[in-house]
């Protein structure tokens, strides 16, 4: 298990670096002198200097690049030329935020793409089948800022039920925190769910023609426990995985679930970010969701691993 | 011992159909597919008659006429400066299925090439196209997206070039795991038996035989890019103002969402039947040639 776990950080770490060469060249692409973009209106001969200096632009790129990996280890992602602030920080700060957003959604998605899922394996070719896939392929097929827009049309506007738009942090007034988190959880999260219902669906309907779900109806269980504990159980391992793999499209859909909602996130600074051209932001950003996200894909094999017995001991 | 031929028409005896006539035909009872097929014809019909239909001008402002409800003249009402939004919708077709289509074939273009070279030649450079895929692929596939548009600036273009780099990975990844499949049967092998040159096993032998995966996945990323599309001008990452696009016209919708809310229902609704379409239509394309459900 530990030798398996070492073996997969090993390969991780190419990618990283490849990642982090991809991030930094970014900044390449920029139209023109990156300098005159980072000065914005300042011309003066000197301050040019200054700044070619501090972002050592005078160096040979392979040194830029080492410099700037070197201070990434050590946690500094540059500043923002916007606030000045870390960039770290501002990451750091909007995190929590975005968290909260992506742990709602996921509770929505597991909601009622799981359910779902099973439903309509168990009862494939009837009418709810063919029901559930037909939301679930709607579901895929809404943009999901839209449907926050109508939403917001109908849930806030007409019928003033939620609030619109805004964050009010747990820890401040929970209820508040929660009902003002509550459209833009559910809109990202249905999307999420029609994903997981899908590949519930298809998972269930391998395990429910196996062997062993024969059996457990020859022993005369009821339906109840044959589905649930026999067949969900075993179809449960890749859903679990594919969860871990809806880290990118939570962060995805975060960008424009927050810009629509006006809620401070992650995905609002992206956005932020790039409307103000603080590439460093945009960067440090890039960085950290990919790494982000071959994390969580590390943690689904580890959780693959422990959920399937058989994995183990290979 | 069977020379370098085509497998399924050795397979097949002559009674059978050709395979295209039995995809066509499997198609074509797919009801959903051929909605989905439907939709996209209509779209693309609408997109490229636009120049030609009863239309006002799509960027023509009307100020005795701002923001009104749907009425006869204007069967879909009127934008913030009096803008004819079904005009601008059926201009908007154009720029969501261009975005769509070539962002994709800038992606298939790319992609497929690589991952045959990844695939049938494996090794080292297989090990490094493989590794940049897998970066790639670690950032999501809207914020790589959104980071690649906003350093090349703001137009339906670099929106284009964006969603097509970051649509890539995917394909060279699909097309170097069916090669590696496609490579070890008997006919790619009696074709470098008989000293076929390398470059005519792989557009011979090889392509035809991993395309309809890539079809399908083709289809079913059009629809993603849709999207992508409509998300990065929502944005105003993509196309620029006034041209018309369906994701800025959401964008300026959001504003005025009390007062006109026509302006932000039909392109979300556009956007959703298109997107409708292409998913349909890649589900159907998938189980028609599905050669184990045949």
């Amino acid at each position: 298990m530990l030798a398996y776990f070492l073996r997969r950080v090993m390969i991780a770490i190419p990618t990283i670096i490849l990642i982090s060469m991809f991030v930094f060249s970014l900044q390449h692409l920029l139209p023109g002198d990156p300098l005159l973009v980072l000065a914005g209106e300042e011309r003066d001969p000197e301050t040019l200097e200054f700044l070619r200096e501090k972002y050592r632009l005078n160096d040979p790129i392979p040194v830029q690049y080492l410099a700037w990996v070197w201070n990434a280890l050590q946690g500094d992602l540059g500043t923002s030329f916007r606030t000045n602030q870390p960039v770290t920080e501002l990451i750091a700060e909007k995190l929590p935020v975005t968290l909260q957003l992506a742990i709602m959604s996921l509770i929505f998605a597991l909601a009622i793409g799981i359910p779902a899922g099973i439903i309509s394996a168990y009862k494939k070719g009837t009418v709810t089948d063919w029901a559930a896939n037909v939301v679930a392929l709607s579901g895929l097929s809404i943009p999901n800022f839209w449907l926050g827009i109508m939403l917001i049309l109908l849930v806030s506007v007409k019928w003033q039920l939620l609030p619109a738009s805004g964050y009010v942090p747990p820890g401040e007034d929970l209820w508040q925190s929660i009902r003002t988190m509550l459209m833009p959880a559910f809109v990202l999260g249905t999307a999420l769910a029609a994903t997981l219902m899908r590949h519930t669906r298809s998972s269930m309907l391998g395990v429910l023609t196996s062997d062993y779900v024969r059996t457990a109806r020859a022993k005369g269980l009821s339906e109840r426990v044959v589905v649930l504990k026999h067949a969900f159980r075993n179809a449960l391992t890749p859903i679990v995985t594919l969860t871990a793999l809806l880290f990118g499209e939570l962060v995805a859909g975060a960008v424009l679930t927050e810009q629509i909602f006006t809620i401070p996130g992650f995905g609002k600074l992206v956005v932020d970010a790039v409307f103000n051209r603080d590439y460093a932001v945009v960067q440090g950003i890039v960085l950290v969701t990919a790494v982000g996200f071959i994390v969580m894909n590390l943690l689904a094999d580890m959780a693959y691993m422990l959920l399937n017995p058989r994995l183990r001991e290979a | 011992m069977v020379a370098a031929t085509d497998p399924q028409a050795v397979a097949a005896p002559d009674a059978l159909p050709k395979p295209e006539n039995r995809v066509w035909k499997k198609f074509r009872r797919h009801k959903s597919a051929m909605l989905g097929g439907v939709l996209v014809v209509f779209f693309v019909v609408i997109a490229l008659l636009a120049p030609f239909l009863p239309i006002a001008a799509p960027e023509a402002t009307d100020w005795s006429a701002v923001r009104q409800a749907p009425s006869a003249a204007h069967w879909f009402g009127t934008d913030e400066i009096g803008r004819d939004v079904l005009a601008r919708l059926i201009w908007g077709a154009q720029a969501s299925l261009l975005a769509g289509v070539v962002s994709v074939g800038i992606a298939v273009l790319v992609g497929v090439p690589l991952g045959i070279l990844a695939g049938y030649f494996g090794g080292w450079i297989d090990a490094i196209i493989s590794r940049c895929t897998e970066a790639l692929l670690a950032v999501p596939f809207l914020i790589l997206a959104i980071a690649l548009a906003a350093f090349l600036g703001p137009s339906l273009t670099n929106a284009m070039i964006a969603i097509g780099i970051s649509a890539t990975p995917l394909f060279i990844r699909l097309t170097r795991g069916q090669v590696i499949n496609v490579k070890v049967e008997d006919y790619v092998e009696s074709a470098r038996a008989i000293g076929l040159p390398t470059r005519m096993i792989l557009t011979r032998y090889i392509l035809p035989n991993v395309a309809p995966p890539i079809l399908v996945q083709a289809t079913l990323t059009v629809a993603t890019a849709i999207i992508a599309e409509a998300s990065l001008s929502f944005l105003g990452l993509g196309q620029q103002p006034p041209a018309p696009s369906w994701g800025s016209m959401l964008n300026v919708a959001k504003n005025f969402l009390n007062q006109a809310p026509w302006m932000a229902m039909y392109p979300g609704i556009s956007i959703f039947l298109v997107v409708l379409g292409f998913n349909l239509l890649g589900d159907g394309l998938r189980d028609a040639l599905d050669p184990r459900e045949r």
